[in-house]
């Protein structure tokens, strides 16, 4: 595939050292321009990061898998009432519609942590990754002393809705599971918003995020132990955001160490 | 005060001066949104019509916020340079824009003229101008800036080198290194996204970037794109900074979503320059933008989002920064919807970035749930070209697999350049001659990946 003298072969290290990245590394040119072969094979993962976009959300599925004994699931929806207006009206995907909203002020009571799965920009996502991570996430917060509301399972949302969601559930801190924006390598992306005193109107600036939740990406248990670090800390300085950095790193590798499951 | 324009028996009333730039500002769905845009394609000519009359020195009495409200406004009305703007005092907005396309227009007048527009200016003009004026006036305005390369020449462009990894995995990041430098990618900077904010991980990245350009003596800087308050606090523990990076935007309180102030920002840039790091120059900041960030932090004030974009550019002025990026498609659909309005957008932003005196680069991008693709990109990236833009995004193969979103790639900055015939920062492209990695023209050498570049990747393999 590379016969033209004037263009630059892949050297054979570049074998090795695709393997250290899922980057679109050492593709070789014709000329200026791609290879062919790379041409075509981006055009398909973007078909499929566009396809993903559009995937209808099975909520009630996600439901059913996350119910147990003594945990109790919700299903709700944004005031957007489709995808396209989904697309279209972030504001919309920012508020709960007026059913949902009703239904979740009848289970407000005290609790420390709401938890949010919401389909966001890649219901994907969810599909495949949504239930390990709060089985991870629950396996730190279970047997400890954080009273956590019911979980809730959000359609066509955004982050923000959130919000609302802890503000009604009356929870101390919100914990959003969502889809991200599909990117080309990963259409199965979860990103986890935390969010101390959850309110409507709270600013992106009092949250904090880790993103890339997947199997290749950050990994469920690392992401859990990273939340459990993050939520403990926001408990303990009653915030959350950039006041709060993730120095959870350093403290893994310390005396955290036990905490991350052998590779 | 309320504009007015009339049309055959029809008269358009816009209520004050940010309605009327609202309703003349080409059709985008963050407008929309923000419930301010034109309802007709005739109102928006109405509201052109009504501003292409209006005098310039309108916004120098006019805010679109309120100065007593928004610390953005008051930078822009109390950095005003009267004696820069005099030339152009007595015109109309649309004489103003006859005035920036003629020939009295040049470099050297359109330098001296910047300090004496301010955004508002800037952006309303814009609304009178088609893609060629945004594209012909924005090639003939000049900004050069220094830190270890020069930026900006005429005949020049530079890359972001973005070796961004999903989990900051360092060899990962070194491999997209390597593979960029290999390309000729890195004169504008290395800068990383990184996917943790944690300041531990943001120092390794930090020495991570200092070791391969110490170890290559590469003129260039490195960069980890995180929070102001973490550069400082990295820069306080003796962490090696090159450039000072913040996301900014045209208003106090979006700049307040972003956990910025204008006095933060300053000690950003004194932190910055403290080290002293520069070779060529002590430009430290790099700056990124976007249209739609005050909308989307709710902190609009019913301004059009192109016009607060513009007004990012007052606060990147301020500090004179090396870079200033704005990431036109990266927000996605609700604010610019397809590639025709991502491609306005760009030009646009380069254009009254440019005007305004500033190093103007675009990360030339789409989301995947944009209605845009792989060629939208491609004709922005050649319009851009066309306008000189300081700089471009080089991703591997233009997918971005932290930040999910496609960009440039290494190959798209070839083809520009093999297109315009467009060379790299001058002490790059010294350094990749004597690397072998590029010849005499410019142009890459046969033969693969420079081998000591290679080599250095034997440090990072399992």
């Amino acid at each position: 595939m590379n016969d033209n003298p004037e263009d630059r072969t892949p050297l054979t290290n570049w074998s090795r050292l695709r393997a250290l990245t899922p980057a679109r590394i050492g593709l070789g040119h014709r000329g200026a321009s791609m290879p062919v072969d790379e041409v075509l094979r981006f055009g398909l993962a973007h078909a499929k990061a566009r396809d993903a976009v559009h995937e209808p959300f099975r909520a009630g599925e996600i439901a059913a898998a996350l119910a147990a004994p003594g945990r109790q699931v919700i299903e709700v929806a944004s005031a957007a009432g489709d995808r396209a207006t989904y697309l279209r009206r972030p504001d919309l995907g920012r508020m709960l519609s007026q059913k949902s909203r009703a239904m979740l002020a009848s289970h407000s009571r005290r609790s420390d942590l709401a938890l949010v799965v919401a389909d966001g920009l890649s219901a994907t996502a969810i599909h495949n990754n949504a239930l390990p991570l709060v089985t991870a996430v629950l396996a730190h917060i279970e047997g400890r002393a954080i009273s956590c509301a019911p979980i809730v399972v959000a359609s066509q949302a955004r982050v923000a809705l959130g919000d609302e969601i802890g503000h009604l559930l009356g929870a101390r801190m919100v914990l959003m599971l969502i889809g991200e924006r599909p990117g080309l390598s990963s259409p199965d992306s979860l990103g986890a918003y935390l969010t101390f005193a959850p309110r409507p109107g709270v600013s992106d600036a009092a949250r904090n995020c880790l993103s890339n939740i997947r199997p290749a990406g950050l990994s469920f248990e690392v992401a859990a132990a990273k939340l459990d670090w993050l939520i403990d800390e926001a408990f303990r300085r009653s915030l959350t955001g950039i006041d709060l950095k993730d120095d959870s790193d350093a403290l893994l590798l310390t005396k955290g160490a036990a905490r991350l499951p052998n590779p | 005060m309320a504009y007015r324009a009339r049309i055959g028996s029809e008269t358009y009333v816009f209520a004050d001066l940010k309605s009327l730039m609202a309703r003349a500002t080409p059709l985008r769905s963050g407008d929309a949104l923000a419930g301010i845009a034109a309802g007709s394609l005739e109102e928006m000519m109405a509201a052109r019509l009504a501003l292409a009359d209006l005098p310039l020195s309108t916004f120098l009495s006019e805010a679109v916020i309120p100065y007593e409200h928004d610390d953005v406004t008051r930078l822009i009305i109390d950095a005003h340079d009267k004696d820069a703007f005099a030339p152009v005092a007595s015109l109309t907005v649309g004489g103003f824009r006859d005035f920036l396309c003629s020939n009295r227009a040049t470099t050297e007048s359109l330098a001296r003229l910047s300090p004496g527009i301010t955004p508002e200016m800037a952006a309303a003009v814009s609304k009178l101008m088609r893609n060629q004026d945004l594209i012909l006036v924005a090639s003939k305005c000049r900004s050069v800036t220094r830190f270890r390369t020069t930026i900006g020449q005429p005949g020049t462009l530079a890359v972001r080198l973005q070796p961004n990894h999903p989990t900051d995995d360092p060899a990962g990041i070194m491999a997209s290194i390597i593979d960029g430098l290999g390309y000729g990618c890195g004169d504008a900077v290395i800068g990383i996204n990184p996917a943790s904010d944690s300041l531990t991980t943001i120092s390794d990245l930090l020495h991570l970037l200092d070791g391969v350009i110490t170890r290559f003596s590469i003129p260039t800087q490195g960069c980890v794109l995180t929070h102001v308050t973490s550069t400082i606090r990295l820069i306080e523990q003796g962490a090696p900074v090159d450039l000072v990076f913040q996301s900014i935007a045209g208003t106090q309180a979006a700049n307040a979503s972003f956990g910025v102030t204008l006095g933060l920002l300053r000690e950003g840039l004194d932190a910055g320059r403290s080290l002293k790091r520069g070779t060529v120059g002590d430009h430290v900041m790099y700056f990124e933008t976007g249209q739609g960030s005050a909308l989307s932090a709710n902190a609009h004030h019913g301004v059009d989002q192109q016009t607060l974009e513009a007004r990012a550019y007052a606060v990147a002025r301020a500090y004179q920064p090396f870079l200033v990026n704005t990431v036109v498609g990266f927000i996605g659909p609700e604010y610019l919807y397809d590639g025709k309005q991502i491609i306005r957008a760009g030009l646009e932003d380069h254009f009254c970035g440019k005007l305004m005196g500033l190093p103007m680069g675009c990360d030339i991008c789409y989301t995947n749930h944009a209605e845009a693709d792989s060629d939208d990109m491609d004709t922005l990236l050649t319009l851009l070209g066309a306008a000189g833009v300081n700089f471009i995004m080089g991703v591997p193969g233009a997918d971005d697999i932290m930040l999910n979103y496609q960009s440039t790639s290494f190959h798209d900055q070839l083809y520009i350049r093999a297109l315009l015939g467009l060379r790299r920062a001058p002490e790059f492209e010294a350094w990749l001659q004597r690397l072998d990695i590029v010849d005499a023209t410019g142009a890459l050498r046969a033969g693969g990946t420079s081998p000591p570049l290679l080599q250095a990747m034997g440090d990072y393999l399992p």
